[in-house]
């Protein structure tokens, strides 16, 4: 068992896209507050597209290096192709497997995320 | 004094591997790990007088109560109460804690400290009115001649805190006699010699699971005039002395409180469990414990970025950060060799949010704990390093 794989610690260690942004369309933040996991994710959108996106927060590896992906997987993609991520697509991304424990996790980033697109779409 | 390498021998759960390496087993004050002669003590109930008890008069039915009832008298002895009648059997602690709880506490004053368990915080908040003691005050601000009980652990389950229990219920006694005083025992019965008379208290909670013994048994000691006017927590078989349409009267203590078929097997194994203890002794126990939990605080001490929580003098618990690393990636790289810590906030997340921390790793002991599982866990503490800097 490799949980952690290079890329999860190097996207831990060296965030993408990390910070905010001037002006963002959308904010979220959330966090699981036993463990203290938290992500705040922003994001620009035109045309229906994530233009651009940004987060903040503080984790454990796997929270952090599942942010990090997700940014760069997102950017520049419809939001109606995002809406269609799943738990097991968030796993196939960080490329790793989870005990049932850690999924939790994984999936912080994509739940705010999607909140962050709902609050456009209401 | 034993030495826990020989005893280590009677516990089968640390004689598996997981792929190949042994388990470095640093959880117990989640749950002991339990020997072969409490399993075997369970097993004989299922085996050899499997019937339910208080109700056959057949010879198996007779054996099955007299060794339940027995186990009673031991509990007693060990945690030093006058009376049998006074032992309660009830599946947890927590559930100890709820029959006080409910059977006594209609929106009363309750007075909990800010390190208690979840279990000992969150019955008292929900039926109480509650007001937290931050234990640096003094209690002469909190209890009021309204409040109704102290809720207070004898050893916190993540500071390790030695609590001066029979200190506290003199000092609470004196400012309102009528004030009564529960203790969460849970990490001191098994840890170290307890004296229910001697520490003063009204009620005391533990569980078996902590201390050896099978899950799914816990113990609520209580004075026996407290207990005798309470109103039943659970109503159902076994606690019955006469049903008539209209009205019911309920058996005497300790029956009362202990409705329906109980966990018949899992008291028995207590008792094996209690037997154990005992024949180890409750003060080589503390003993061990001091040795292995001092030397394990000095080791960890020594890693650069590491903040141990809570006081030098403990109970066997000692929570931690470190700089570099988040504690559930620390666990989950100490499990790739079958280190088992905990991390989280330990079912005490009052606590974590008043020192201002989210999560804390956690590493306990207990008999069978040696040096060298704190070997390892400072190696797989150098491992973890390794991979986050």
């Amino acid at each position: 068992m490799d949980i952690y794989r290079e890329a999860i610690l190097d996207h831990y260690k060296n965030p993408r896209n990390f910070g905010s942004l001037d002006k963002p369309d959308a904010k979220v933040e959330e966090g699981n507050v036993t463990c203290g996991d938290r992500i705040v994710m922003e994001i620009k959108v035109n045309n229906d597209t994530i233009e651009d996106i940004r987060f903040t927060g503080e984790g454990c590896a796997i929270n952090q290096a599942s942010a990090s992906m997700l940014t760069e997987k997102v950017k520049g993609a419809k939001i109606s192709s995002v809406m269609k991520l799943k738990t097991h697509d968030i796993i196939a991304m960080l490329g790793t497997s989870l005990t049932a424990s850690r999924v939790r996790c994984a999936t912080l980033p994509l739940e705010v995320l999607t909140k962050a697109i709902w609050t456009i779409q209401k | 004094m034993f030495d826990p390498k020989v005893i280590r021998k009677d516990f089968p759960q640390l004689q598996r591997k997981i792929n190949g390496k042994p388990i470095v087993y640093l959880d117990s004050t989640a749950t002991s790990l339990k020997p072969q002669q409490v399993l075997d003590k369970e097993n004989e109930y299922y085996t050899k007088y499997s019937a339910n008890i208080f109700r056959g008069i057949y010879t198996i039915s007779e054996e099955a109560t007299a060794e339940y009832e027995k186990v009673r008298e031991k509990v007693a002895a060990f945690i030093g109460a006058k009376d049998a009648r006074e032992v309660v059997f009830t599946r947890n602690a927590s559930e100890s804690i709820n029959l006080v709880a409910y059977s006594l506490i209609h929106g009363d004053e309750v007075v909990a400290s800010i390190m208690e368990h979840h279990s000992n915080f969150v019955p008292w908040q929900q039926l109480g009115m509650l007001n937290v003691w931050h234990m640096d005050e003094d209690l002469d601000k909190l209890i009021t001649r309204k409040t109704k009980l102290l809720a207070i652990t004898a050893v916190s389950n993540v500071l390790g805190t030695i609590v001066p229990v029979k200190d506290i219920v003199a000092k609470v006694k004196a400012i309102n006699p009528a004030c009564l005083v529960l203790v969460d025992a849970a990490q001191a019965v098994p840890h170290m010699t307890v004296n229910v008379e001697d520490w003063g208290a009204d009620f005391v909670a533990f569980s078996s699971h902590k201390m050896l013994g099978p899950t799914g048994v816990g113990v609520l000691w209580g004075r026996y005039g407290l207990l005798d006017s309470m109103s039943p927590f659970l109503y159902g078989g076994e606690m019955i002395k006469e049903v008539r349409v209209e009205k019911t009267i309920f058996k005497d203590l300790p029956h009362k409180f202990e409705a329906g078929t109980p966990h018949i097997a899992g008291v028995i194994g207590l008792g094996a469990a209690v037997d154990y203890l005992s024949t180890l002794g409750m003060d080589a126990v503390r003993k061990h414990e001091k040795e292995i939990v001092g030397y394990a605080m000095r080791e960890l001490s020594n890693i650069k970025g590491l903040t141990i929580y809570g006081p030098r003098e403990r109970g066997g618990v000692i929570a931690f950060t470190v700089e570099y690393a988040h504690v559930h990636d620390i666990a989950q790289i100490l499990d790739e060799d079958n280190i088992c810590i905990r991390s989280g906030n330990h079912c005490a997340m009052p606590l974590h949010l008043s020192m201002n921390i989210a999560a804390t790793a956690r590493a306990s002991f207990y008999v069978y704990t040696t040096k060298a599982d704190v070997d390892a866990l400072v190696r797989g503490l150098a491992k973890v390093k390794k991979m986050f800097s």
